[in-house]
């Protein structure tokens, strides 16, 4: 197990002592999604987690893009920023990038982080700004009534799309970890604990850590991912990645495969010493990647969880680094100097 | 042998060759040892958007123009006195700006058949009787400089790139400029190269003392000082003065300076200087696109960061619906917009004003952004300090509009004094505004209309902000009609109400009755229109305006005030359809978009033209 000495992502953010409840986070603005909409239920997860970070309430940020999940940081009493539809990412690298005293989210959906700002989506994964972006993955367009979103299975039949969407959808795991992002997981709007567990580890990451949140839109795309709710077949299909864990379902486990990849083979099939044990923090992402792609093309066996956590230095504070080293080499800027700098003359 | 020296109060020279030839550095170089030597100047480079075109064809054509003289100059000249043509393309694509009597330094050994053929000249020009109008000075440029630098260990190719340098030495011979400064710059820029450094410097020895000895310069010139305003002097273009003006900026709003930049032509030396000087605590962010660009500026702005993007017409074009977000949320940025040639691609490295409608119009909804237009290469840095003071003070985006000839061209610029720049900081929110204890966002200062700015880590005042249209005070969420109209409204009258200078008229006598009016880079060759046609005795009053939103409170008086108002714009009309549209006064137009700057002379013709007819 390769050992991580991360876990620092909210040392640069001032703390306080004082008690802070749930009612501290929430805005007096009121909610306005769907009744039924799987945001309220990451909402209310979001507003139940903040106060265990003990963050002064005042550096954190929410920043969000165009979108139902966009609306967001009005219902949470912290800085926010509803920007424009895809940039979240770049507003908020600004930001982290000049405020590394500040905790940065973004939320996001799939329409607007993978199609209209998917450019920004990886370059601020590469560059691992300091930010926790949060991706409510309902496969579908719902602001604007249910057109076939980038992550809506091919032939899905909406408004736009009548004959069956065409074009095959992005895995947004797949994608975040061939961007090389620092944090990727995968967790589910109706699994609180999980998904709290995973916005823990989240935010004790410095760097950018992307989380995908399967979320339910009940009015165009209602039961895409009921499977992984139903408690029936849950159990079975539920591949939870946990560091230093073997990953396996109640039926399924995850071996190597004779090519050299991983495949799913039934549970009873595998000896316990041949199924993988879960490294996330590896620092090849092939493994993590071939992870990601064990949903693929149907839904059998679904992982979630933390697939990738490793250590990379975090562009704020590279940032910060290269400004200190300058001041160091050169003094304190001064404007008068700089401007005498060049070959100067006097008149008179 | 003595030479004759003769007295001259300007010369124009105009270095022409390859783009691989080193004809910027030698403009550089020639440029620095006159501004060294006192002389007022005025650059004008001209280079293609390729890198490297193919060598000695005409889109490969890389010129530099340098005006100098005895006294205060406006522009870097119409017409050069002196082309030094590098090859043959360099000769054709010039030619036809050289007035009769001109002197041509051709160099020699690249009027080869080939290169010839190349720009289809079926003989030699030096051989025939083809350039009679002018005085032509054959030098075997190359094989002169191979031949003096015979006892350096250098390949022939390697010696042959050092012809440039002597080139500088034969012209820094023939108008008397100081070589001192050629020679530590050179021993600089090849510090780790010693054996190149030196073979540069014995080129351009070598370059000075054929001057000197050669029977082909019978005459060197002179061009004494110009009596300048006292002060401390350095040669700056605009691009480098919008940097400094930015720092400055930073430095005199006591806010950290945030560059989100995306690299284009010709914006990116912006990019590159505010990168060199991290110490003074700049983050420059190049990012993967200019709508990635603005909004980051934009994201540090809401952290209380003084917000810049640099870039040129097309990201502009781009970054068009953050800027309206930033209208809407109310916060500092300044977009600083390099116009070039459009539309489109266009032509990246030639100058235009063509972007103006599009500053002030060019987004969605009602969302006005003040502009700010700098007038010369040395008002850049001014230019930015006001569209900082703009942005800071009234929290709004604000576009600094200059082009590619005051970016890339040069001129003296007197240092200001840095303790007698402005303050123009503001203080952020820190305290709630409301009756009831509460943080009202958009509850406005009632002078100038701005909202507070609290930025994140101010406790007590956690808000929210968007794109969305907000509740006037409470900046809550609101489809509210009377509010969308008072909101609309409150945007409008807050960037109209922003307090601007009066427009100064420059009318000696007061009794001219036709003004010439100008914005931006074409101050330089308008006022030298102006004095052209005042020696000649005309009547001609100018104003020129530095801001184009809002306009000075006086300007319908000013244009009203004289019986005909001539606008020359390097576009087809901008300004001008703005100015009927607000004052109902006609505007004579003079339109040129040709990619170059105006000439002073061809302005004194249109002013004449316009005085002379009813």
């Amino acid at each position: 197990m390769t050992e991580l000495v991360n876990g620092k992502g909210l040392t640069l953010i001032p703390k306080t002592d004082a008690k802070q409840t749930l009612k501290d986070f929430k805005s007096d603005q009121e909610v306005r999604w769907c009744p039924g909409c799987g945001d309220y239920a990451i909402l209310a997860a979001v507003q139940s987690f903040l106060p265990e970070l003990g963050l002064r309430r005042e550096n954190i940020v929410f920043v969000s893009g165009i979108g139902c999940s966009s609306r967001f940081p009005y219902y949470l009493n912290t800085y926010g920023f509803h920007s424009i539809h895809g940039r979240a990412p770049a507003i908020a690298t600004g930001l982290a990038a000049s405020r590394p005293d500040l905790s940065v989210w973004v939320i996001t959906g799939d329409g607007d982080a993978l199609s209209i700002g998917g450019n920004h989506l990886i370059h601020a994964l590469r560059r691992n700004v300091n930010l926790n972006i949060l991706l409510f993955n309902n496969r579908i367009y719902g602001l604007t009534k249910g057109q076939y979103s980038p992550t809506s299975e091919v032939g899905k039949i909406t408004k736009s799309t009548p004959m069956g969407s065409l074009d095959k959808p992005f895995n947004p795991i797949s994608l975040a970890l061939g961007a090389e992002a620092s944090f990727v997981a995968r967790t589910l709007d109706s699994d609180r604990k999980h998904l709290q567990s995973v916005l823990r580890e989240a935010t004790a990451h410095r760097g950018t850590s992307l989380v995908e949140i399967y979320q339910n839109c009940n009015i165009f795309n209602d039961n895409a991912f009921e499977p992984l709710k139903d408690p029936e077949v849950r159990d079975e299909i539920t591949l939870r990645l946990e560091h230093g864990q073997p990953i396996a379902s109640a039926t399924k486990a995850v071996v190597r495969a004779a090519g050299g990849g991983i495949e799913v083979v039934p549970r009873a099939e595998a000896a316990d010493d041949r199924i993988l044990v879960h490294d996330a923090h590896r620092p090849d992402p092939s493994l993590a990647f071939a992870l990601s792609r064990l949903d693929e093309p149907s839904f059998e066996h679904v992982p979630i969880g933390i697939f990738r956590q490793v250590d990379r230095p975090a562009y704020d504070v590279l940032m910060a680094e290269q400004l200190d080293e300058a001041v160091a080499q050169k003094g304190p800027g001064d404007l008068g100097g700089l401007l005498m700098g060049g070959d100067t003359w006097r008149i008179g | 042998m003595t030479k004759q020296v003769q007295q001259l109060d300007r010369v124009i020279i105009r270095f022409a060759g390859d783009s691989g030839d080193g004809m910027q550095l030698t403009g550089d170089r020639f440029t620095a040892g006159t501004a060294e030597f006192g002389n007022d100047l005025s650059t004008l480079p001209n280079f293609p958007a390729e890198i490297r075109a193919p060598a000695g064809t005409l889109p490969g054509v890389s010129s530099f123009q340098l005006h100098f003289a005895d006294h205060d100059i406006l522009t870097p000249g119409d017409a050069p006195n002196v082309l030094v043509a590098m090859n043959p393309a360099a000769l054709k694509a010039n030619l036809g700006d050289l007035p009769r009597g001109a002197d041509i330094i051709a160099n020699t050994d690249e009027f080869t058949k080939r290169n010839l053929q190349k720009v289809g000249y079926a003989a030699s020009p030096l051989d025939d009787d083809s350039l009679s109008e002018w005085r032509v000075h054959a030098v075997p440029l190359t094989s002169l400089t191979v031949r003096a630098l015979e006892g350096f260990d250098l390949s022939k190719k390697d010696a042959e790139r050092s012809k440039n340098m002597f080139a500088l030495g034969l012209l820094s011979w023939l108008y008397h400029r100081p070589t001192e400064h050629t020679i530590s710059f050179l021993e600089q820029k090849f510090a780790k190269k010693p054996e190149i450094a030196k073979a540069n410097i014995a080129a351009f020895q070598a370059g000075w003392n054929y001057g000197e000895t050669t029977e082909s310069f019978s005459v060197s010139y002179e061009v004494k000082p110009a009596r300048l305003t006292p002060g401390v002097y350095r040669n700056i273009s605009g691009n480098q003065a919008l940097a400094y003006g930015l720092i400055a900026a930073s430095v005199q709003s006591k806010l950290p300076l945030f560059l989100g930049s995306y690299p284009i032509t010709p914006a990116s030396d912006i990019l590159h200087e505010l990168s060199r000087h991290k110490e003074f605590g700049i983050r420059t962010f190049q990012a993967e696109d200019e709508i990635a660009g603005v909004g980051a500026a934009l994201g540090a702005a809401f952290g209380g960061a003084l917000g810049v993007t640099t870039t040129s017409g097309p990201g502009v074009a781009l970054k068009a619906e953050t800027v309206g977000l930033a209208v809407t949320t109310e916060l500092p940025l300044i977009v600083v917009d390099v116009q070039r040639a459009g539309p489109s691609t266009g032509m990246p490295t030639k100058t235009e004003q063509t972007d103006l409608l599009m500053a002030l119009f060019g987004r969605n909804g009602e969302s006005p952004v003040p502009v700010v237009a700098p007038m010369s290469p040395s008002d850049c840095f001014d230019a930015a300090i006001e569209a900082a003071r703009i942005a800071v003070k009234y929290r709004t985006p604000v576009m600094l509009l200059s082009d590619g000839y005051l970016a890339n061209g040069s001129e003296p610029w007197r240092l200001p004094d840095v303790s007698e720049l402005p303050d123009i900081s503001q203080e952020f929110t820190t305290a709630p505004n409301g009756a009831d204890g509460e943080f009202l966002p958009f509850k406005r200062d009632p002078d100038t209309l701005a909202r507070p700015w609290a930025i994140p880590g101010t406790a007590g005042l956690e808000h929210r902000i968007g794109g969305i249209e907000k509740a006037d005070g409470t900046g809550n969420i609101s489809y509210d009609p009377n509010n969308h109209d008072l909101m609309v409204r409150t945007r409008a009258a807050k960037i109209n109400g922003i307090d601007v200078p009066e427009l100064d008229v420059d009318d000696p006598d007061g009794d001219a009755r036709v003004l010439v009016l100008g914005w931006g880079s074409t101050y330089g060759p308008i006022a030298a229109a102006v004095r052209r046609i005042r020696k000649s005795g005309g009547k001609i009053a100018q104003a020129h305006l530095r801001h184009l939103n809002p306009l000075p409170a006086n300007t319908g008086d000013v244009l009203r005030h004289y019986d005909k108002v001539l606008l020359p714009e390097i576009n087809l009309g901008q300004l001008a359809l703005l100015l009927r549209a607000r004052y109902l006064v006609d505007i004579i137009s003079y339109n040129r978009v040709r990619g170059l700057p105006f000439k002073a002379e061809e302005l004194a013709g249109v002013i004449q033209d316009v005085i002379d007819s009813d």
